[in-house]
């Protein structure tokens, strides 16, 4: 392993700058000339734009320019895509409807950006900001998805009547519902998924610079794939030419999906810029994140699950509507679809399996990934109705699963999903162990003396990422493919650039991509450097999200080092003229093996580029790429256990333990896999207990739109967590790995909200589950 | 518009701004200090804490006018001599930040509970005392880990030299 190799819990290189105020984000970015822009935003949830008059804007002190949608048209600026084709069952392609940057004509819910003001300061901005006026006729509006489905709703797009934007299924209706008819017992239950706004801690920016003398646009901004951006930019929006557009996400601060998308700020920001002449910045504040950034979840389900004789599961028939919101954003059509149903197996082996899934747009924020992206949807359906099940089976939560793992793999599910290698029981068991569930019952009967009551609950889940094999998802409707590059360069002297596709906005790659090279070559990780976010240095890349760093941005930079290993061996071998299949790598150093014979690494780079004693034939130089497409998703699985104790006069909920047992496959850095873990909880307890975004249905204003009224988790809302892993390597990439980022958000809530129910004896819970809420359940009639 | 004066991380810098600009604002822009982050818009997150005259303050809800005349340290002044501070090695040892952005008012309020508490403090006194201190990487486990860790070892040091 080595101190600093694969396996090793390595302090993190990148630690120094942001510990020291060093971090460069883009709103720490700076160009000289460089002026700032407010959007004027729609304050309706839906209206005509009758008229704008940016005269008296115009006039005010240090404003540089308003434009607005008309101008952005005329200039040919493209529409906001959706990246992702789903047809309905009927055959029919999804029903798009224009998402402009800047509206035109009709804005489709409270934030809706009408207009953009350049002036030389923010202040100054956003006072001609409320100095344009724009003449809204209101309409009415639509914030539920199902209310949006029934006939007399207000149509938000002419492309999709009865805001059906499609109507699509997966497995089997027919043997399905046979199982369901012939079941021993069928558990029914309604599931609402509630929606939630992701908060990175750094809020949005921009910076678009179009440069008039090369005729080249470079735009700073907080991305979690800055290729991605230049590629959609380019081919979709047509803001420049991919040769004419550079894209740096420098440090960004945080993500968690909901800085994936290219937004209609990036895209203004640099129309801007052209049309003003200035550099333009942009950053969002608080406000603008609520009402803005892509929303999470929002699904409302019914669910059947049957069961046979002997507690085994023999099919599951799932019904959703999921609400995307306004508009379709960029892979939201994946989310509710290939990312959620193909989950709904879970570990338990189950023959038959149908979801229908429709999607319907509201007068609310467009929808999209955020953490777990699908699949926290589909394990907080399947947990809370399998300790349902338990519960009105007669059956203990853990035998209920124990009865229904799927022990052996490869295993294909009806969901198209084929597992390669996972151990449940492991897991259930080292969570049973490590929160002393065996115990429980005498915690409880403690709790009840001091007038408290204990709960606890479990969720076994499963997930799929390492995100994706490429055909695969181009077979099912992605528009690009979901492949990684990695190219390694080793300089002159020995040290190292690895130059990746990924890239980081917390998960630490600068040392665990590092690890992987010291691990390989025996260099110090200090003389490795990780480069990323740049369309200039790094030449294609398709970003981070989806648990994919691991899986396929390593697996890339191991196919690269492969390369590279390969041509130094030969280096060496030639300069100590022995065979190069005996030529081993140690503590940066080749040697032949079984002799003293060594040739240090930096020597060997020296002779790869002064060339004076290369193998006849062999180029000089020492750099090699790669592109790696990963040949299946990856399945990371595991079993969360929570024990609360709910106060029954007040409702409020505090959680005694949280016990986390998962299984990553082979993991680089520990310590980095133990925080992915803690955050991820941190989220998923956040939805169960805490956050909530809210519309009022009568208007669709945003009611949940500061940190006054959306209840963040803050340090005291939770406990230090227990986490341990097991390991089944992924077979299907190099390293073994399975990714962990989504993990902690995908298994948790249903692990919380079963301990709730179990606590107060209601199965009504919605999430979150406020001390209101808890309050009145636990004290109404069964 | 006036000239504002106050010493930043031991030397005293001036800057002219708007009346109504915050003390943030005055810190990043007039000040070119960008390790104070601005992450709300009603003074709850923490990303913007620094310490004005020995106390942690929001500069996100001060007026740049306010700070006229104080001593301020801002993260940038807290590592003297190109040495980690305490507080910034332990973060750095027990994992206590992923993209960075809450880090320094996270660190600054770390700095300022630990000297408030005289070092003796406990898992729960953490907890609360985070209370205006977001995150949304960590899930705060780490960075309790961290200032623990901290306060262990600025006490041991206090009572080295005493």
């Amino acid at each position: 392993m080595g101190v600093e190799g694969i396996g090793a819990r390595v302090a993190r290189k990148e630690d120094k700058r942001f510990l020291t105020g060093k971090g460069r984000y883009t709103d720490d970015m700076s160009v000289p000339g460089m002026k700032y822009a407010i959007f004027v935003r729609s304050p309706y949830a839906h209206a005509k734009i009758k008229s704008i008059d940016a005269a008296a804007a115009k006039a005010m002190p240090g404003v540089i320019g308003v434009l607005d949608g008309e101008q952005l048209l005329a200039d040919g600026i493209g529409n906001l895509i959706c990246g992702w084709m789903i047809h309905s069952k009927d055959g029919s392609p999804m029903k798009m409807g224009a998402w402009r940057p800047l509206a035109h004509e009709t804005v489709r819910y409270v934030g809706d950006a009408v207009a953009i003001v350049v002036a030389d300061s923010i202040a100054e901005a956003k006072d001609a900001a409320e100095a344009v006026v724009v003449d809204y006729q209101e309409l009415p509006v639509v914030t539920d998805a199902t209310k949006a489905l029934e006939q007399g709703q207000p149509q938000l797009h002419p492309e999709a009547p009865n805001n059906l934007i499609f109507d699509w299924q997966i497995g089997d209706a027919a043997a399905t519902d046979k199982a369901i008819a012939s079941a021993a017992h069928v558990t029914e239950i309604t599931i609402h998924n509630n929606r939630l706004s992701p908060n990175a801690m750094e809020p949005r920016a921009t910076l678009g610079i179009y440069d008039g003398g090369d005729d080249h646009y470079t735009c700073y901004t907080t991305s979690q794939n800055p290729h991605v951006a230049r590629l959609v930019m380019s081919a979709f929006y047509n803001v420049a030419p991919e040769n004419k557009l550079r894209v740096i996400a420098p440090d960004v601060g945080g993500g968690f999906g909901s800085k994936i998308f290219i937004y209609p700020e990036e895209v203004v920001c640099l129309w801007a810029s052209k049309r003003t002449g200035v550099p333009v910045k942009w950053t969002s504040d608080r406000t603008e994140a609520f009402l803005t950034d892509a929303h999470g979840r929002d699904h409302h389900s019914k669910v059947k699950m049957a069961f046979d004789a002997n507690n085994r599961i023999i099919g599951l028939k799932v019904d959703t509507v999921a609400n995307l919101g306004a508009y379709m954003s960029l892979f939201s059509s994946s989310v509710p679809t290939y990312l959620y149903a193909t989950l709904l197996s879970g570990q338990y082996d189950i023959p038959a399996i149908h979801a229908n899934v429709r999607t319907v747009y509201t007068n609310t924020a467009p929808v999209d990934a955020y953490r777990g992206a699908g699949r926290p949807e589909a394990t907080y359906l399947l947990e809370r109705t399998m300790e349902t099940a338990a519960r009105e089976l007669g059956v203990s939560p853990a035998e209920l699963r124990r009865i229904n793992f799927i022990r052996t793999f490869p295993h294909q599910t009806p969901v198209i999903m084929n597992y390669d290698a996972g151990d449940y029981e492991t897991s259930l068991n080292a969570a049973m162990q490590a929160s002393d569930w065996n115990g429980f019952a005498a915690r409880k009967a403690e709790a009840a003396k001091r007038g408290m009551k204990r709960g606890i609950g479990m969720s076994c889940y499963i997930e799929a990422c390492g995100i994706a094999p490429s055909a695969a998802v181009g077979s099912l409707g992605a528009g690009v493919g979901l492949w990684e590059s990695a190219e390694v360069r080793v300089n002159a002297v020995g040290t190292i650039e690895v130059l990746t596709g990924s890239h980081s906005h917390g998960q630490g790659h600068e040392t665990t991509f590092a690890q992987l090279v010291a691990d390989r070559f025996g260099v110090p990780i200090d003389s490795v450097n990780i480069v990323h976010g740049d369309t200039d240095k790094v030449q294609m890349g398709m970003g981070t999200y989806g648990s994919r760093s691991g899986a396929v941005g390593m697996s890339a930079v191991v196919k690269a080092l492969d390369k590279v290993e390969a041509k130094a061996k030969k280096i060496a071998a030639h300069l100590m003229e022995a065979d190069e299949s005996d030529i081993v790598i140690e503590n940066g150093e080749l040697k032949v093996a079984g002799t003293d014979k060594t040739v240090p690494w930096f020597q060997m780079a020296l002779a790869a580029y002064t060339a004076h004693n290369l193998p006849p034939g062999m180029e000089p130089g020492l750099k090699e790429g790669a592109f790696y497409d990963p040949a299946n998703f990856t399945f990371p699985a595991g079993c969360y256990i929570c024990e609360v104790e709910v106060d029954p006069d007040t409702g409020q909920t505090k959680i005694i333990q949280f016990v986390a047992a998962d299984d990553f496959g082979n993991i680089i850095n520990p310590m980095i896999v133990e925080g992915q873990v803690h955050g991820g909880l941190a989220q998923g307890i956040g939805q169960a207990l805490l956050e909530g975004v809210h519309y009022d249905p009568a208007n669709g204003q945003l009611l949940t739109a500061s940190y006054m009224d959306y209840a963040m988790p803050r340090a005291d809302d939770l406990p230090s967590f227990t986490v341990s892993t097991s390991n089944t390597p992924c077979p299907n990439n190099p390293l073994g790995i399975k990714g962990c980022g989504e993990a902690g958000a995908i298994g948790s809530p249903p692990a919380l909200i079963n301990a709730i129910t179990d606590a107060i004896g209601n199965n009504r819970l919605t999430m979150p589950a406020t001390p209101q809420k808890v309050w009145a359940a636990a004290h109404a009639a069964n | 518009m006036a000239k504002i004066t106050m010493t930043v991380n031991g030397r005293q810098v001036s800057g002219q701004c708007d009346d109504r600009t915050l003390l943030v604002h005055f810190i990043r822009e007039n000040l070119g200090l960008s390790g104070t982050h601005v992450g709300c818009d009603t003074s709850q997150c923490g990303a913007c804490v620094v310490h004005m005259d020995g106390m942690s303050v929001k500069s996100c809800s001060t007026l740049a006018a306010q700070a006229a005349g104080s001593q301020v340290t801002t993260i940038e002044g807290l590592a003297a001599n190109g040495e980690l501070h305490p507080v910034q090695a332990a973060f750095k040892a027990n994992h206590g930040l992923q993209c960075g952005f809450c880090t320094p008012g996270m660190v600054m309020t770390a700095v300022d509970m630990i000297r408030r508490h005289g070092g003796q403090l406990d898992e729960a006194t953490v907890r609360a005392e985070l209370d205006g201190n977001i995150c949304r990487c960590t899930g705060y486990h780490n960075i309790v880990k961290a200032i623990l860790a901290a306060a262990a070892e600025m006490g041991g040091a206090r009572v080295a030299a005493e």
